[in-house]
């Protein structure tokens, strides 16, 4: 059973506060958990457009195909079938786009893949077909049945303007229902027990500890005092800073840690030396203590010594 | 490696080559299917996904190395996405779906059928009540702006029951404009509507109801009984049943919606709503087939005696089919 992850608990490292709220633990059927994003209500949005602007393409192509092709053309004499398979054709898009794509092995909609999207099944097994059909055939109440009838009106009689605006407040209840519910579900995912989620981004870095390996590193010699300045999430930051920053940054970094842990500056080290050097050290000693069961979680964290 | 590389790196350098692996086989497929697997590599991936599973749960509890930790766990959920994705072939689906899945599905929904039944039926029978007893009842619930009205002659309305013109274009037209006429949109919405507590499913269900007992009682008033039933159950015994079906699985998920028992609401919401998929699925099936028996059955077929015939042979099908075979494989 999926569950909202724990703040500040497992392993994702999250940029911020709306970015903690739509990360989801996943138990899979061997019992291990693992994360998953769930997708913006902007990028599904976007999806969506891109969906449907190809859905309109697909039917404007397909009605001069048909028409042009048909009538006029070769078969000239089949004219009375081009409006028939303009129907079938119609329908054949409007019912069963969204739901063979998203059968497919990459379980989206190529508007969730140009977003790097997919639907998964909310409970962790796998995503079958019904939910898939049950899914989509929400989507005939959710937008199609209220855009068909404010484009075309019902029959013959023009939408009157309390009809277009209760018309209006159906869109946008159904619209707006995924950005109105923590799971970002729309009314189809409830119905069928799916959610949208960010296709994982797969990426091994060089381990920074390997940073230092081979050098002499007989200059950067931590007391143990020193060492229990700092927690695992200073570790994490520090690695984000040694990964991703630039040289000032990590400059600013390596004078605030020296400052802090009062280190006198070894003649001619360079500010990328002391933070490797002071990173492995560091992890060292949380890794030892993690293995010991007494963790430090952050630099406040000073109940437990070990 | 020496001994100055911590033991979270020794770790990771033992390992990393079937991480390695199993990313190159999980890239493959994404890029070129699973059919373009051989078979050692169709052996090693299972093998290789529960040993990075592992390797995940052990990183967790030995390394601080963020970038390690977050590139296993995203190699699992991407081994895990593969796995239990939708993985089985389009034809497994297929066949066990008309099997097993569909009928099965029908065969459980039995109570919300009878409801949904009760209601389109109960108004039918009232409607075609008031109708015969006076005919103005007629015009509310007069759904086509056609010929077929209680001033019309016998004449005109026996004629509408017979088709003169039986040719393929004729017959195609009649079966593709009924995939989008007024039935499959109310079985469409009577499903998705459920997921207003039911009760617009129930609306719908009731109108449709009024709208077959106003035509029929015309019908009859004329003495044409005989032949209009016979007109319409050619291939409204598929086609009713197929709404009737679409009202249940309406009821099905507004029903969870309203009383979701145990479980939590949207749990129990997901279970209802995937039962009343797989009902869904199959009431296009049923409703594709009664177009094709509206369009060349009823087109071709004049003969009153062979459209009963096929309404008692598709009538007993389908029931032998959902209750008989469907309570057996449940």
């Amino acid at each position: 059973m999926a569950k909202q992850a724990i703040a500040g608990q497992g392993s994702t490292y999250q940029i911020n506060a709306h970015d903690k709220r739509m990360w989801r633990e996943v138990v899979t059927p061997e019992g291990a958990v693992i994360h998953l994003r769930l997708a913006d209500a902007g990028e599904r949005a976007v999806a969506l457009l891109i969906d449907a602007a190809i859905m309109l393409i697909t039917l404007i192509v397909g009605a001069f195909v048909i028409f042009l092709g048909i009538s006029d053309g070769f078969f000239s004499a089949w004219g009375e079938f081009s409006e028939i398979l303009f129907t079938l054709f119609f329908f054949l898009l409007r019912g069963f786009y969204f739901t063979a794509f998203e059968l497919g092995r990459k379980a989206a909609t190529p508007g969730k893949r140009v977003m790097r999207l997919r639907v998964v099944a909310r409970d962790g097994k796998q995503l079958t077909a019904n939910a898939v059909f049950a899914r989509n055939v929400m989507r005939e109440l959710e937008v199609f049945m209220p855009f068909s009838y404010l484009l075309m009106g019902a029959g013959d009689e023009p939408v009157s303007g309390l009809m277009t605006l209760l018309i209006l407040v159906w869109l946008g209840v159904f619209v707006f229902l995924p950005v109105f519910n923590k799971d970002k579900l729309r009314a189809g995912d409830i119905v069928a027990g799916t959610w949208v989620i960010r296709n994982p981004k797969l990426e091994l870095a060089e381990d920074i500890s390997q940073a230092v390996a081979g050098k002499d590193t007989s200059d950067f010699q931590f007391t143990s005092k020193q060492l229990e300045t700092y927690g695992e999430h200073e570790l994490q930051v520090l690695e984000d800073v040694l990964r991703n920053s630039t040289h000032d940054v990590k400059k600013a970094v390596a004078d605030r840690i020296r400052k802090r842990i009062k280190w006198d500056p070894v003649p001619g080290e360079s500010d990328k030396e002391f933070l490797d050097a002071f990173y492995k050290s560091l992890r060292h000693t949380l890794e030892t203590r993690m293995l010991f069961g007494n963790r430090k979680k952050d630099k406040f964290d000073l109940e437990k010594k070990g | 490696m020496s001994d100055a590389d911590l033991k979270s790196y020794r770790f990771r350098s033992e390992r990393e080559t079937e991480w390695r692996s199993l990313e190159a086989l999980l890239d493959k497929i994404r890029k070129r299917g699973e059919k373009s697997l051989g078979r050692e590599e169709l052996l090693e991936l299972p093998r290789l996904y529960r040993a990075a599973v592992s390797s995940l749960s052990t990183a967790r509890a030995i390394s601080l190395d963020r970038n390690l930790v977050s590139y296993l766990e995203t190699l699992c959920a991407q081994g895990y996405l593969f796995i239990y994705g939708p993985r089985t072939t389009f034809w497994q689906k297929f066949s066990s779906f008309f099997k097993r899945d569909w009928p099965a599905a029908v065969y459980d929904a039995s109570r919300a059928t009878l409801l949904s039944a009760l209601i389109t039926f109960g108004f039918a029978l009232i409607v075609f009540l008031l109708v015969q007893s006076d005919p103005e009842w007629f015009y509310p619930f007069q759904a086509f702006p056609d010929e077929r009205t209680p001033e019309a002659s016998v004449e005109t309305l026996r004629a509408s029951l017979y088709t003169e013109r039986q040719d393929l274009a004729g017959s195609l037209s009649v079966f593709a404009s009924h995939l989008f006429t007024h039935n499959t949109m109310v079985a469409l919405l009577a499903f998705a509507l459920g997921f207003a507590i039911g009760i617009p499913t129930a609306i719908l269900l009731a109108y449709n109801g009024c709208i077959l007992g106003a035509y029929t009682a015309i019908y009859f008033n004329k003495g044409l009984g005989y032949e209009i039933f016979g007109w319409l159950l050619i291939h409204g015994v598929t086609e009713i049943f197929a709404i009737i079906l679409a009202g249940a699985a309406g009821f099905m998920i507004g029903g969870t919606l309203a009383f979701p028992g145990d479980k939590r609401r949207v749990d129990a919401m997901a279970d209802a709503g995937k039962k009343a998929g797989t009902i869904g699925m199959g009431i296009i099936v049923m409703l594709f087939l009664a177009a094709l028996l509206e369009g060349f059955g009823r087109q071709l077929i004049n003969s009153d005696e062979t459209r009963y015939l096929i309404a008692t042979l598709t009538g007993l099908g389908w029931f032998s089919y959902f209750y008989l075979h469907g309570r057996r494989v449940r």
